[in-house]
């Protein structure tokens, strides 16, 4: 049976108070290093803080999972093994991982410590994700945000874990962990160093009449009307122009973010056990909105009520939302 | 000896477009293993099939080694379909591009891909463990990583392959952007990306050319090219190095790169020749140098 | 990448590629619509009136919450202006714990920031207490940030690893008017 856990998330240890104490399941942070898909400047934890963290989590009945999700680059895998022999002694409840050599050096090292495969796997195919639970031991799969609904229910009949999806936050096109633009441009890779548009190479450039260009290492990766609402300064939100397209148009996709609050019963009847709220770069002001808002939506669903979702929309990316391939096929 | 490869075509050529082709690549280009099969989109591998067998055999005549590439992403009925009768196949050898490769594979021989994310040494070292005999490194590797890593894998008996010619895979998606620029969706894309056979173009709104659409993938503006970083591969154990094939005379990109191997041609004159080849397109080696990848890093020379 | 400080003007050296001069007085949408006509005597008047108080918050918040400047990393020699758009005068920030600078300062002046963080007041105020989320502001064009993003984003994080509320504490130390005051400012700009 789903248990519907809501995953929350956290990037300094007030976010992960504030997510805990707005009734988080289970809280995913990461060091302040490249061993987490979420390196960015002045974020994350120290081996103090997790500590902290931990014991706060664990006695107000949270898990805290450790995410590890990106891939060590050759010549620096122990950077990974010692965040990982760091997690275990700090007592996380699970790590969240990608890289093969990552994953098989925790099933040998740390087995009593739950594997989640990362999105960063790109694992879409119960094949996929039965390579790595029968290989690692991995309980729980986080789905990348391009199935339907149909598609998950169908896969979670053919695997033997848990599988976890994406409700809420930052709507990423690309297949995670097979995504070099950043890098490309900056210098700085998302797989190995754990960065997305990293800021230090982020610029806005105001025009005199108002408008605004946000530039990647000096690209213009879009630029916004004096009142039109912005996005995150990534590759794959930008406008661009091609042959048949002069006007400048999203070429992946428009600043979005998605949110599945509307889908959560159909995800619960599709086996889905855990939900997860992305936004570790957020504050704590929209974790405590964005966690309270789908607390209070599982546990009316799960006394057979109907939820009634609070309004998240200021929150998101272009203040615009979506539920991107989860409601239909037409979205690829 | 270094082995030369030609990668598989990343674009929806015409069939007869691969045909004539994979023909020149037999009769003329000093190239030693071809990969074959369609890794980005699903939809077009139906128009290739039929031609597939004969191409096989046109290059084994010709002396070459064939072998078979595996889909990069996986999440369809017919992708997991062709993924596991590929998986299922004793010859040629494939190339696996998908964990789910992977796994209907078991521990029976194989290569592995670029989409793999070999990324160091342990994973390779696991991935051997389960059958891998050949391993290609991501394109966004580093050069000291490049050298851990092709070190390792050598030493454990592993094939080891960089790309050294051809727009870098930057990024595949579930959505085709080629149909989402002409308004479709993948499912009614009316296979508009045969249009583009080098990839279509977009350029930031400075007018700046930056990357190209292949269908779900999303590629570099520049060729990555390594010329002069050739020795300095072949000296770290990297055993194969592959071109990935793009709208230029390839046999020429081949013969250029033979000629470097072989110490007959100096890497100003072999830039110089593709130049011609590769008209405007920008040449890059950022990653190699971990920089920007669409950087163009000028090495001092090695003396 | 961390880049290096040049400590001695506490300004970043970002290398050819990424000059940054901000002009302070840059035009901007968000300010076209708001600010208020060019004061500049009473400005500098404002400035002088208020620079005790905000002595004593800045070195009341960072006695409290020390943790906060090791997020901040080579940030903490960096110049900041922050420029609440209705306000007669910006405010300079440096938040060095060695030497912390938090001023009133002539929009004007001649400093060249690491960024500028433009809004509302209150927007501000409610962002430094994690009322409201600095990215969403962002998103709706309410709040701009120009100069070194990196810098900004920093600074963000370590205030939003401050619990409790800077500006209640900063209230607080002002005894029953400073919270009558800050209640006030909360329902105007709620109206």
């Amino acid at each position: 049976m789903s248990l519907a856990e809501l995953i929350c998330p956290a990037g300094t240890p007030a976010a992960l108070r504030t997510a805990v104490d707005a009734g988080a399941d289970a809280v995913y942070c990461g060091f302040q290093d490249a061993t987490n898909a979420r390196n960015f400047p002045g974020l994350n934890f120290t081996p103090q803080e997790l500590a902290e963290a931990v014991a706060y989590a664990h006695a107000k009945g949270a898990k805290v999972l450790l995410a590890l999700n990106t891939y060590p680059p050759a010549g620096k895998v122990d950077l990974w093994r010692q965040a990982a022999d760091t997690g275990a002694r700090l007592g996380v409840d699970a790590f969240i991982v990608a890289d093969m050599g990552v994953a098989e050096y925790i099933a040998r090292n740390h087995p009593d410590i739950r594997l989640h495969l990362s999105v960063q796997a790109a694992a879409s195919s119960p094949e996929a994700i039965r390579y790595y639970c029968e290989n690692f031991g991995v309980k729980r799969v986080v789905l990348p945000r391009i199935l339907t609904i149909p598609e998950i229910r169908q896969i979670r009949k053919e695997i033997p874990c848990e599988i976890e999806t994406f409700i809420f936050g930052n709507h990423g096109l690309m297949v995670e962990g097979r995504c070099s633009l950043t890098n490309y441009l900056t210098g700085q890779s998302t797989n190995l160093d754990g960065v997305c548009s990293p800021a230090s190479d982020v610029e806005y450039v105001r025009a005199e009449d108002g408008t605004m260009a946000s530039k990647l290492a000096g690209f213009t990766i879009d630029r916004f009307g004096p009142d039109e609402k912005a996005g995150y300064p990534t590759i794959c939100k930008g406008r661009y122009t091609a042959a048949h397209r002069s006007d400048g148009y999203y070429a992946f996709e428009e600043p979005i973010s998605l949110n599945l609050a509307r889908l959560l019963p159909e995800l619960i009847d599709a086996g889905v056990h855990a939900f997860k709220i992305e936004g570790r770069q957020r504050s704590k002001s929209y974790v405590r909105a964005v966690v309270s808002a789908f607390r209070n939506a599982v546990d009316e669903i799960r006394a057979g009520r109907t939820a009634d979702i609070a309004n998240l929309v200021a929150l998101t990316e272009g203040q615009k939302q979506t539920q991107g391939a989860f409601a239909t096929k037409k979205w690829r | 000896m270094t082995k030369l490869t030609m990668g598989p075509i990343a674009y929806h050529w015409s069939a007869e477009r691969r045909r004539d082709f994979y023909a020149r690549i037999a009769d003329e280009a000093p190239v030693d293993e071809v990969y074959l099969g369609e890794v980005i989109c699903s939809k077009r591998a139906p128009f290739q099939e039929a031609d597939l067998p004969g191409i096989i055999e046109r290059l084994e005549r010709a002396g070459k080694t064939v072998v078979l590439s595996s889909l990069a992403e996986v999440m369809l009925r017919r992708e997991r379909k062709a993924t596991e009768d590929l998986a299922s196949m004793e010859a040629p050898e494939i190339e696996i591009n998908n964990a789910a490769g992977l796994y209907a594979r078991g521990t029976r021989p194989h290569r592995i891909g670029p989409f793999m994310n070999a990324y160091n040494e342990a994973t390779i070292r696991w991935m051997a463990s389960k059958g891998a005999t050949h391993v290609c490194l991501p394109t966004e590797l580093p050069a000291p990583s490049i050298a851990v890593a092709a070190r390792m894998a050598r030493d454990i008996g592993l094939g080891v392959e960089v790309q050294v010619f051809g727009r870098a895979s930057l990024a595949v998606s579930a959505r085709c952007y080629h149909a989402r620029s002409h308004g479709r969706t993948k499912d009614n894309c009316q296979f508009v990306c045969e249009e583009d056979p080098d990839g279509m173009p977009l350029r930031t709104r400075d007018e700046q050319p930056i990357l190209r659409i292949n269908g779900i993938q999303t590629q570099s503006e520049g060729y990555l090219i390594l010329l002069q970083e050739l020795p300095q591969l072949v000296a770290d154990g990297v055993s194969h190095l592959r071109l990935m094939p793009q709208a230029v005379d390839m046999v020429t990109v081949a013969e250029v790169y033979r000629a470097v191997l072989d110490q007959s041609m100096s890497t100003e004159a072999a830039e110089a020749r593709l130049r011609q080849v590769c008209a405007d397109t920008p040449f890059s080696n950022g990653f190699y140098h971990g920089q920007a990848g669409y950087r163009r890093i000028a090495q001092a020379s090695l003396a | 990448m961390a880049r290096k400080m040049n400590k001695a003007n506490g300004y970043m050296d970002t290398g050819a590629q990424k000059t940054r001069e901000i002009n302070v007085e840059e035009h901007s949408g968000l300010s076209a619509r708001l600010r208020l006509p060019g004061q500049t005597g009473l400005a500098r008047l404002a400035c002088l009136a208020v620079q005790p108080l905000l002595t004593r918050v800045v070195g009341r918040i960072a006695a409290r919450h020390p943790s906060l400047f090791a997020r901040l990393g080579d940030y903490r020699q960096a110049d900041f202006l922050i420029d609440p758009v209705e306000f007669p005068f910006a405010l300079h920030l440096r938040p060095d714990p060695d030497d912390l600078v938090f001023r009133a300062v002539p929009r004007h002046l001649d400093m060249k920031p690491v960024a500028v963080i433009r809004g509302r007041f209150l927007l501000l105020l409610e962002l430094i207490d994690a009322e409201q989320d600095g990215d969403a502001a962002f998103f709706s064009r309410e709040l701009e940030i120009t100069g070194d993003t990196e810098a900004v984003v920093r600074l963000r994080n370590a205030l939003d690893d401050v619990d409790g509320s800077i500006a209640q504490e900063t209230a607080a130390m002002f005894g029953p008017p400073g919270r009558a005051i800050l209640s006030r400012l909360r329902r105007n700009y709620l109206d």
